[in-house]
């Protein structure tokens, strides 16, 4: 069976340990995890896990029920519908030309966020392929630092 | 009320009705100690070993259905407990075992016996607690013990710092668990539940495969009237024997690695798998790719994950398999025709009759399947047979004639050596009516033989009767068959006095040679009231036939073994 990427929303009881829960199940079972982002959900005692993970069909469907099996799992959500976004920040020495780098994040959708004395931070949020591209099309300016935030995701 | 953490964990377990705690003390659990010395809700049995305690805790919840109880100290102690916290998890046994750690203040620094238990027994718990604060202790004791035995059951760790069994807070111990995360499905989806009664109605050749669960939900009346209105024909795995009784007609045999002839060509060739409670564990399967291949299946578990995780599943039934073999049987008992199946029947008593469950008797050397054999005649269905891991343990499953479920009881899952003498103790405890025998091998028995002093302190009368071939003999097995008799550290010639050993800690002992001898030795046995061993010295070579070799297909049996 050919392994596909798939990306799951967890929603956990947020509470000590459930992290660990999580990853030492992706690690116990010898699942892939490509990114994992949590944080919080407003105004509950909820949390939202975004997990990118690669498998075939047996996998992804036993990684949605292992997870759901764990005790603080509220629920798991894995279908093509969703939207997702990443977020991207590249740092690059001052000498750089700035405003072609500028130009660039402007065609991604995003900005330039920090200049300081020597250095200057882009930053572009979008869906991991475009993102990726953004890298990629940086990289004729030699970066000195890429940091990405991993996928988040949300039901359409 | 106000009391004391330590106090309020002894109130939990009175309030769960739990009668008997195993355990060991040690420093960071001395406050919950303390409070075991002043009360008498329950009874706490001291093993000599943390191991010990939870194998015990585990043989008295498969042997009564309760939520067994152990209690250990942090570090080492809480170490200890895990081989038994993983070999209740592998058979979905519901524990609650609570173990002290070091202060909250401590936590994190590398203190005096300080490990981190959550962390550790993370992958081997249904699910596991460090206690926080005082004010969640109540709750989160409530639900541990409803967690530990809903559902798919398991163990639950309770670990809790020592300042907290010494702080005093409010004791009010909930009536009810609500957890918005955790809702066990029982009623299985009626739709599917009629698909799947269509299916068993127009099927030829349909295979009950029972398994553990059908244990754990206690279906065993349920399933044996399903069996007598359809005569379906049924196949047991090695956790489910007793579930059908071994006079049911019916009832094929263990399917398997060491499962009987005619049981593994009837799930070579049904066409359709009814599985209650099963999980297509390698040990049951071969190999996958010739497992079953004429068959449809459905697959009833209460955990979803266990379904469509080895095979495709064509009637996944997430539910209690108590509940759903009623419902189906009311959706099919008036349409069902018994005669439907009678070719089928018929093929299967051929294939019994072609290879029968079989071992050469003998009359210079006792064959340890007549032993075992000699064990059902003379106590049969008075006692509750524990085993532990190993030759032993298939002969056990094999030539045991098991009447009732939570008869046998083994560490199926996780295959634990030493398993089997502290289960047999807490089985004892919770059914001091019946004689508890513990199957066991010369090696198996070593791990864990400290309980003989756990025994005979607390007057639990449990046998050993060890099966002496002076091999660690699977291992020993597959090395003849598969590595040219390279007998590589399984030669186990050198032994305790075995007799001296059990006397040395308070029990009794024989050694046994010929079949006279063991009649008398087990009738002096169960009646002396003493823990004992019974060292019986049987074929050194014998096998454990009929064999599926490992990653073999299921039809592909060893059938003998012929010297070269």
């Amino acid at each position: 069976m050919d392994k596909v990427r798939r990306v799951i929303s967890v929603i956990v009881a947020n509470e000590a340990q459930v992290l660990a829960r999580v990853s030492g199940l992706f690690a116990g079972r010898g699942y892939n995890i490509d990114s994992l982002t949590v944080a919080p959900i407003p105004d509950s005692d909820l949390s939202h896990m975004t997990i990118v993970t690669k498998g075939n069909k047996r996998v992804i469907e036993q990684i949605v029920k292992q997870l759901h099996k764990l005790i603080p799992t509220f629920k798991v959500i894995e279908h093509d519908e969703m939207v997702e976004k990443e977020m991207v920040l590249i740092k690059f020495p001052i000498e750089k030309p700035i405003s072609d780098i500028q130009a660039l994040c402007q065609a991604y959708n995003g900005a330039i966020v920090n200049v300081g004395t020597d250095m200057f931070i882009a930053m572009v949020a979008d869906e991991s392929v475009r993102v990726e591209h953004f890298i990629e099309a940086t990289k004729r300016y030699q970066p000195i630092e890429v940091v990405r935030s991993g996928v988040v995701a949300m039901e359409r | 009320m106000k009391m004391s953490g330590a106090q309020m964990v002894c109130e939990a377990i009175i309030a769960e009705g739990v009668k008997t705690v195993f355990g060991y003390p040690g420093g960071a659990i001395m406050n919950v100690y303390d409070e075991i010395y002043k009360q008498n809700g329950f009874e706490h049995i001291l093993t000599r070993h943390e191991q010990a305690a939870v194998h015990s805790a585990d043989g008295y919840a498969r042997a009564t259905g309760e939520v067994g109880v152990a209690m250990v100290t942090s570090g080492p102690g809480f170490t200890n407990a895990i081989t038994g916290l993983a070999t209740a998890y592998t058979d979905s046994i519901p524990l609650v075992v609570i173990s002290g750690q070091v202060p909250l203040s401590l936590i994190g620094t590398d203190g005096f016996q300080e490990v981190d238990a959550v962390g550790i027994s993370r992958p081997c718990t249904k699910h596991n607690y460090l206690v926080r604060s005082i004010e969640d202790l109540a709750k989160i004791l409530k639900e541990a013990f409803y967690i530990a035995r809903s559902g798919r059951p398991g163990p639950v760790l309770v670990d809790i710092p020592k300042d907290i069994t010494g702080e005093l807070g409010e004791f009010d111990y909930p009536k009810n668990v609500d957890l918005p995360t955790y809702k066990p499905r029982y009623g299985g989806n009626d739709r599917q539940i009629k698909k799947a009664s269509e299916a068993i109605l127009k099927a030829k050749k349909p295979l009950l495969y029972i398994g553990g669960g059908a244990v754990l939900s206690n279906a065993y009346e349920e399933i044996r009237e399903f069996v007598s209105l359809t005569q379906i024909p049924a196949v047991e795995t090695l956790m489910a024997r007793g579930v059908m009784g071994a006079d049911n007609p019916l009832l094929i045999g263990m399917l398997g690695m060491h499962g009987n002839y005619a049981s593994n060509m009837a799930m070579s060739e049904t066409d359709l798998i009814i599985s209650l409670g099963a999980r297509f564990d390698d040990r049951v399967t071969g190999k996958l790719s010739e497992f079953a291949r004429y068959a449809d299946i459905i697959h009833i578990d209460i955990d979803p994950a266990n379904i469509g995780k080895i095979v495709d599943v064509d009637y996944p039934i997430v539910g209690d398999v108590k509940i759903v073999v009623q419902k189906i049987q009311a959706l099919i008992k008036d349409k069902v025709n018994p005669d439907r199946y009678q070719v089928w029947r018929d093929i299967l008593a051929r294939y019994d009759e072609l290879h029968p469950l079989s071992y050469k008797d003998s009359d210079e050397v006792l064959k340890p399947q007549w032993v075992i054999q000699r064990i059902g005649q003379l106590v049969g269905k008075d006692a509750i047979i524990t085993s532990d891991v190993g030759q032993h343990q298939m002969w056990g499953a094999q030539f045991y004639p098991f009447d009732r479920p939570r008869q046998w009881i083994n560490s199926g899952g996780l295959g634990t050596m030493g398993f089997g003498f502290p289960a047999a103790i807490g089985a004892k405890v919770g059914c001091p009516e019946k004689s508890v025998i513990n199957i066991t091998g010369d090696g198996s028995i070593l791990m864990n033989v400290q309980e003989l002093v756990t025994a005979s302190e607390h007057n639990i009368p449990v046998i050993n009767v060890i099966l002496n071939n002076h091999f660690l003999g699977m291992v020993r097995q597959w090395q003849t068959f598969f590595y040219d008799k390279r007998y590589s550290e399984t030669d186990l010639s050198y032994q305790p006095n075995w007799k001296m050993l059990a006397q040395a800690c308070g029990g009794e002992g024989y050694d046994v040679t010929t079949k006279d001898e063991f009649d008398k030795a087990l009738a002096s046995a169960i009646e002396g009231k003493k823990v004992t061993f019974i060292n019986v010295a049987v074929d050194r070579f014998e096998n454990v036939l009929p064999m599926v070799p490992a990653g073999g297909a299921l039809y592909n049996m060893l059938l003998e073994h012929k010297e070269q």
